[in-house]
């Protein structure tokens, strides 16, 4: 195929031009483990983020074969019924809540402030926090395996069936308080990136020009700070009904069941599309850099991704059609959830737009893209299927759902990171992943995912139900899900090549040359700095003059209205040897007060006296950040050359100067 | 590097209006309100009927209001500050009052028994 | 802080550094306060919903808002809360003009007032208690004690800020340069008010 010819032409190896690696690494300062924990830099926290979702997605991988085996054929011993149950919920609280969502939050930390032109996001040390806390809350949940059984009441925990009386094991308890954990980490992190956005973009990229990338993690964010708080008085009062007794799911006492269901539900629906933005937002730069065109209709894709997001607080109660809501509002829900289909097509139809007549590089990334688009339609439409009531109530809580959710958060969410993967990896680690391997995981990976997931719409329209342990012979079950589980261990398979490729691609690139600043010739601006991204991001912080700016430093338009080139990557690059921009300094106290949480967490469930610690801990800590002096040398520690330059002082300074 | 100016502006506009003696003046204004607010629970004095729900509501919204406009700076300060307080708001009330549409409470029969 | 020399292929289309640049003209840190109390309304939004549910789904015959509620003792707290505003507002208004004394006192007035306002939420919760309205006891009890005591544990937090403001200003920490700071608390001192506002007619005052 023509592309990889294409691709070798558009890398822009120069030999002349100095492998910035060895540019920027300080020998002191950039290198061991203390310079990543005590780190403030949002790329390093961005890299953290992705690898420890990346461990998860294997963790949350290994939960789902061990469910797939369990299925392969009737009558399975695998698991124990409750053991099945505790799998299949930490499934998806891994899936959703360790992979996802720190996914998505790896994307924004690493790209969001080179996008808009930024050496760092608002808030550096509160940004450390946020990924400790996700982290450790992380770690805690899955500890409950080793404490007395993981919570075992579905990701959606439904009240009162998560009561003590139906659960008794801890682990709701871990899973009601963990999650609170990383909720904190979610919303800090939003607030954090919301500031970034609306305060630190570069001179001229006004609300129009930024990318459609940093559009939709804008609107992500926006959703994580409203609906995170509703999460958390949902996980609150079942903490409380657990754990002192509290009467908000006791039915016995009058409680309605239905509560938990809404509050559920106002945080769950818009957490969906919390997942999913982030993933178009990637395609939405992979697919017009590989289409050689700016994207088809700029500000459709912008306002559909706000429409998305505002509409997202009003579809809530379509999952739950067979609860019991009554007519009315069925019926209210039923039409908001098949409007929120508009601007998702809307979507759809703009990323093929921006294929269509353009000269198309199947490059690893766009296939993966590509995959999106076709597989996330699939998805999409049987969600329009659920938007009909009636079908609806045929559909709930068979396979036909987790067909469903599968194909938009694995062929939507799981395939659009890969591809940002893909495309972004050269960017982050100075080296590409080999294209040829990454493509023969690409088509193991759609595969196996077509193989596992397609077969559940017929099992679930046959009748069988989600979430149940086993099933007997003779059910006309067992051919599809002997499918099934064939299929999920090609996406196994597809995980470790990825992981493979990630090893064997590094050891390559040794000798191999530089990648240069933009090997794909792409469009925004991370792209028009060194790669490696530099520990200052931009020597200079570029002016914007346009949409897509980078692009249009590189070409422009001859008489005839042909695109030609004007500029190479190489000249229009900064290429990171500045050292003299201030930085802010690493803290201890972002990792030491979320350390800080879980120890409270194990203190609300075992003994109270480990709150205290905690507690102290955590007051500890923030003593400490309070009065760390934004510009001490003793904070700078590692860092020689760097002043510090912190966002409380700048702001202090900032004051000063607008008195 | 240019930054707005609107902000900066409508400090000073702020700082010409607002004096530590209208802030006073306020709080009295806050003062008597609640003292309505209270004086409506002393049914036996003064029977409020129907119209005491409405009432209290239109003095909560004017209490809130005034603290949010004048304490917290909103009304002279950036749009930014006032959009972001607001969108969280009234998608508080917007979805809390769906939340109350679907358990099948008229909004009415909340304020009552 | 030393600018290296910009070079020639980047002239006019690169920006000078600027440490205290801000594209909206605002500040990170005030910004930042309102996205967050934006986000709070969502959080007390939820819990007062749960409230105004459970309120009315209390079985016959349970010890409910009727037979406890004191509203001449809770409007004198209620008066307490808010009068903390104005001399909140007055603090930031004094350090806004450099005046550090007035900004000390008004500070530790307003946490006082804070303290007087939990101090009367401990003797609520203890005189219910001693009549039969625990945690654990029914559903309103749940509720209220959730709504009210979330309430509570945010006026003590910004109870201890105002402290550390206070304090603070004894160690030349906050001054006019700083006085955002205190505003910002302020607003965090503010929303806290407003919520018991809110609470205060919904909860207390509405028809039982």
């Amino acid at each position: 195929m023509a592309a990889d010819e294409t691709l070798e032409i558009t890398s822009g190896i120069d030999p002349t031009v100095e492998r910035p690696l060895g540019v920027l690494t300080r020998p002191s300062g950039s290198t061991g483990w203390r310079s990543w924990l005590f780190s403030v830099d949002h790329k390093r926290i961005g890299i953290m983020y992705g690898a420890a979702a990346l461990f998860f997605l294997v963790v949350g991988g290994c939960e789902a074969l061990l469910i797939r085996l369990q299925l392969a054929r009737p009558g399975g011993a695998v698991l124990t019924a409750d053991q099945y149950n505790q799998v299949f919920t930490m499934h998806g609280v891994t899936m959703i809540f360790l992979v996802a969502m720190p996914l998505g939050a790896a994307f924004a930390n690493y790209l969001v402030p080179l996008q808009i032109g930024a050496r760092d996001v608002a808030f550096p040390r509160l940004n450390a926090f946020s990924f400790w806390c996700f982290l450790f809350g992380a770690l805690f949940i899955n500890s409950s395996w080793f404490l007395g059984g993981a919570a075992d009441g579905g990701w959606f925990a439904y009240a009162p069936n998560t009561g003590v009386n139906f659960s008794p094991s801890h682990g709701l308890d871990f899973f009601a308080i963990g999650l609170q954990i990383t909720g904190i980490a979610s919303l800090v992190s939003a607030i954090n990136l919301i500031v970034t956005v609306i305060n630190l973009r570069a001179p001229g990229m006004t609300w129009f020009k930024m990318p459609v990338f940093t559009w939709m993690l804008f609107v992500v964010q926006v959703l994580l700070l409203f609906a995170i708080p509703v999460f958390t008085v949902a996980l609150f009062l079942l903490m409380f009904d657990r754990l002192f007794d509290a009467n908000f799911f006791n039915v016995e006492a009058g409680a309605d069941p239905l509560l938990w269901e809404h509050l559920f539900w106002i945080f769950g629906h818009p957490e969906v599309y919390i997942l999913i933005l982030p993933a178009f937002g990637v395609i939405s730069e992979v697919i017009p850099t590989f289409s050689r065109k700016p994207i088809f209709g700029y500000p459709f894709m912008v306002f559909s991704g706000i429409a998305i997001g505002f509409m997202g607080w009003g579809v809530w109660a379509h999952h739950m059609f067979a609860s019991g809501i009554g007519p009315i509002s069925v019926a209210a829900f039923s039409v908001s959830t098949m409007f929120i289909a508009v601007p998702t097509g809307v979507k759809i139809l703009n990323w093929v737009a921006t294929m269509w007549g353009g000269r198309l590089r199947f490059t690893t990334p766009m296939l993966y893209a590509v995959g999106v688009v076709s597989m996330f339609t699939v998805g999409g439409l049987s969600g329009v299927t659920h938007a009909l009531a009636p079908a609806d109530t045929q559909q709930t809580d068979t396979y036909y759902i987790v067909a469903h959710f599968h194909y938009v958060v694995f062929g939507g969410v799981i395939m659009g990171l890969f591809s940002g993967f893909y495309f972004w990896w050269p960017k982050a680690f100075g080296y590409m992943l080999s294209e040829r391997r990454g493509k023969q995981g690409f088509w193991v990976m759609l595969l196996g995912f077509n193989l596992t997931f397609g077969p559940m719409h017929i099992l679930g329209l046959q009748g069988m139900s989600r979430r149940i342990q086993t099933y007997s012979a003779g059910q006309g079950f067992d051919l599809w899900n002997m499918v099934s589980t064939i299929g999920s261990f090609f996406i196994a398979i597809a995980v470790a090549m990825f992981v493979i490729n990630i090893y064997l691609s590094r050891k390559q690139s040794v000798h191999l040359p530089p990648v240069g600043p933009d090997p794909w010739d792409a469009r925004s601006l991370e792209w028009m700095t060194a790669s490696p991204t530099p520990e200052h991001n931009f020597d200079y912080v570029p002016i914007i003059e346009d949409l897509d700016d980078f692009w249009h430093r590189k070409w422009g338009e001859d008489e005839d209205g042909n695109i030609v080139r004007i500029a190479t990557a190489e000249e229009v690059a900064q290429d990171g040897s500045r050292t003299d921009v201030h930085l802010p300094s690493p803290s201890y106290y972002p990792i030491m007060l979320s350390f800080g949480l879980p120890i409270i967490g194990y203190g609300l469930i075992f003994s109270l006296w480990l709150c205290v610690l905690g507690g102290a801990i955590v007051l500890g800590a923030i003593f400490g950040w309070i009065m760390e002096p934004a510009d001490d040398p003793e904070a700078a520690h590692d860092h020689d050359d760097h002043g510090g330059d912190d966002a409380t002082e700048a702001a202090a300074l900032e004051e000063e100067v607008n008195a | 590097m240019t930054t707005a100016t609107d902000h900066v502006e409508t400090h000073d506009e702020h700082d010409d209006h607002m004096t530590d003696w209208k802030y006073v003046q306020i709080a009295l204004l806050l003062g008597v309100l609640t003292g309505i607010e209270v004086f409506t629970y002393f049914e036996s004095v003064l029977d409020w009927g129907k119209a005491l729900v409405p009432v209290l509501l239109v003095l909560m919204v004017t209490k809130f209001y005034v603290v949010a406009a004048y304490f917290m700076h909103l009304k002279f300060d950036s749009r930014f500050f006032s959009r972001a307080f607001a969108g969280g708001l009234v998608l508080a009330m917007g979805v809390y009052a769906i939340f109350f549409a679907a358990f099948g409470v008229h909004f009415w029969e909340i304020f009552q028994d | 802080m030393s600018t290296t020399e910009i070079p020639e292929r980047f002239k006019g289309r690169v920006a000078e550094d600027d440490h205290h640049y801000s594209a909206s003209g605002l500040s990170h840190e005030k910004l930042a306060m309102w996205v967050f109390l934006g986000s709070e309304c969502l959080l007390f939004g939820g819990l007062i919903s749960t409230y105004m549910l459970y309120k009315n789904k209390l079985p016959a015959g349970e010890i409910g808002p009727n037979d406890l509620f004191d509203i001449p003792f809770t409007s004198v707290s209620s008066f307490v809360l808010l009068m903390s505003s104005l001399t909140m507002v007055l603090a930031v208004s004094a350090i806004a003009r450099g005046d550090v004394f007035r900004n000390r006192v008004w500070l530790l007035t307003t946490a006082m007032l804070g303290a007087v306002f939990i101090g009367g939420q401990v003797y609520e919760f203890t005189t219910f208690y001693n009549e039969g309205a625990g945690f654990t006891t029914n559903l309103w009890s749940s509720a209220f004690f959730t709504l009210t005591g979330f309430h509570g544990v945010h006026v003590t937090i910004g109870i201890i800020m105002l402290m550390s403001l206070f304090i603070g200003s004894f160690t030349g920490r906050i001054s006019q340069e700083s006085a955002e700071k205190v505003e910002i608390i302020g607003l965090y001192w503010h929303f806290v008010d407003v919520v018991w506002i809110v609470i205060f007619t919904v909860v207390y005052l509405f028809p039982q």
